[in-house]
Order: C-alpha cells, then structure tokens, then sequence
C-alpha cells in the first residue's frame, strides 16, 4: 500500500523531493496549458532542471550532468530556435473540438488510475530494497561498465547521432528550383 | 545518502513517472502545436528516465544508467530529425497545426 510519510515530521530529503516533486508536475502541466509556445518552452526547461534535481537527490551524478547539458542545455536551445524560425510566439492557435479535448481529459484520468492502481498492487514483484553499500553509480565505474560491456551499442550511438546529423541538415535545406 | 529510497520509498518514485507520463499522454492528445506534441514526447521520455534511475539505484545496479545514456542519444537524435521534419512541414504549409495534416487523407 502507499505509505506516504506524514509531513509534520519528515526529514529534509523527503521536503526537498516532495518540492522537486511538485515543481515538477506543475511545470510539466502548464507546459501544456500555456497558450504561447514560447512560454511552453520555458517551463518545460524548469519541468527538466527539476529533473536533474531527482537526478541529484538519487547521487546519479554522470546523469545529472548529462541531462542538464543535453536536455537544457541541446535539446531546449533547438526547440526554441524552431519557435522563433517560424515566428510562432504567437496566440492564435485553434484549439481541437470539445469532444476531443474532454476525452484526453477523461483518458489522462483513466491512465493515472490504471498504472497508478497496477503499481500499488505489484510491490511483491518490484523485490526489496537492498544496501550492499559498494559503489556503483560513480562515473568511474558508469565508464567501466560503458566501454568494456556496452562498447558495441555506444559505437552505434555515435552511429546514430552522425545520421540524424545529416538527416536534420538533408531536411532541412531549402531545395532548389531546377529551372 | 545510502538509504535514501529507504526515506523516500520507491513507490512514490513510481508515481510521480506515472503521473509525468499521463501528463505527457494528455499533452499529445490536447494540443494542436506539434511543437508542444513534441514537448509533450520528451516529458514521457524523461519520466521513462525518472523510472530508470530509481530502480538501478533500487537494485544497485549500473546498467540502468547505462540504458538511460542510451535513451538520451536517442531523444537527441530524434528532437533534430523532427524539429528538421517540422520546419519543412511548415516552410510548405505556413502552419504547424497537427490537424491542417490531412493530405494523405483518403
């Protein structure tokens, strides 16, 4: 069952969780209801440093690092420069029919109490928490364990970004008239 | 910092990735934008992240790190392929709107 920690006594990791928590649900949210994509962009950039706080919080430090440079740092300066390409911090965007609108609303209940129900019953599976106390989320042993078990799938990574590379700059180049 | 998941608990991570996903879920279904459909796609992946890292800490277990480098060389590469895909989307419509995307409509 869900035992959440009574809040008149809990200890300062479960206050600083619970905030990253909340900063993050409510960023994600208004994330989706701001009308301004411009807007949109920039909690979306607080819903992913609040991330990087849980990162913290776990000591996954490699991780941390990494989110906040590819997702803050990459992936948002993209996005926002494809929001002022096209010159699109504006509010005139049509919303969908009521119809649809209600029944996301209807299918974002109905998820959330699925897999919310599905997980509370499936502790048995999940095991349980043990503390062998031996260090192994340091970015030492991260590298260890990337280049001598997982070497091949990190060479095909690097694949895999070199293609997109080209695919983005394909995509995007304004073609020529032959004429 | 060792028994963090033991203050915590594990199933309040696991919540909160649930709650981030459906949230994530509802943001493609509500909006129009496809850049805020976009949005919405990184939120679920990074819920999926969330989840990951909590359990290889859960387990003490390195690989689930790994899995979740893995997964941010991929959103990488898929954020620029479809932000590519959007701008010549919208240099040939002038829109972005998800539902002005009907050619292939029979």
């Amino acid at each position: 069952m869900i035992n959440i920690p009574d809040l008149a006594n809990a200890t300062p990791i479960q206050i600083v969780f619970f905030v990253l928590s909340i900063i993050t649900l409510a960023s994600a949210f208004l994330t989706i209801y701001s009308r301004n994509p411009m807007h949109s962009a920039i909690y979306l950039v607080i819903c992913f440093t609040s991330i990087t706080g849980h990162y913290l919080l776990l000591n996954a430090q490699f991780l941390a690092i990494v989110n906040f440079i590819v997702y803050t740092g990459a992936i948002m300066i993209l996005i926002v420069f494809t929001i002022m390409l096209m010159n699109l911090n504006k509010e005139n965007e049509v919303y969908k029919p009521r119809v649809t609108r209600l029944g996301a609303i209807v299918l974002f209940c109905l998820m959330c109490l699925i897999l919310i129900a599905i997980f509370i019953n499936s502790k048995p599976i999940v095991g349980e928490y043990i503390i062998t106390g031996e260090d192994y989320q340091s970015i030492k042993i991260l590298g260890k364990v990337l280049l001598n078990e997982y070497m091949v799938p990190f060479e095909f990574a690097s694949v895999l970004l070199l293609v997109a590379m080209i695919g983005a700059v394909l995509l995007s180049k304004k073609e020529n008239n032959e004429n | 910092m060792e028994n963090i998941l033991n203050q915590i608990g594990i199933e309040n991570y696991i919540f909160l990735s649930v709650i981030l996903f459906c949230i994530g879920v509802f943001g493609v279904l509500y909006r129009r934008n496809a850049i805020i459909v976009f949005m919405s796609i990184e939120i679920m992946l990074n819920a999926v992240n969330l989840l990951f890292v909590a359990f290889s800490t859960y387990h003490q277990d390195a690989q689930g790190q790994v899995f979740v480098f893995f997964s941010m060389a991929v959103a990488a590469a898929e954020v620029a392929v479809g932000l590519a895909i959007l701008v010549s989307v919208f240099r040939n419509l002038g829109t972005i709107d998800v539902g002005n995307l009907k050619n292939l409509k029979g």
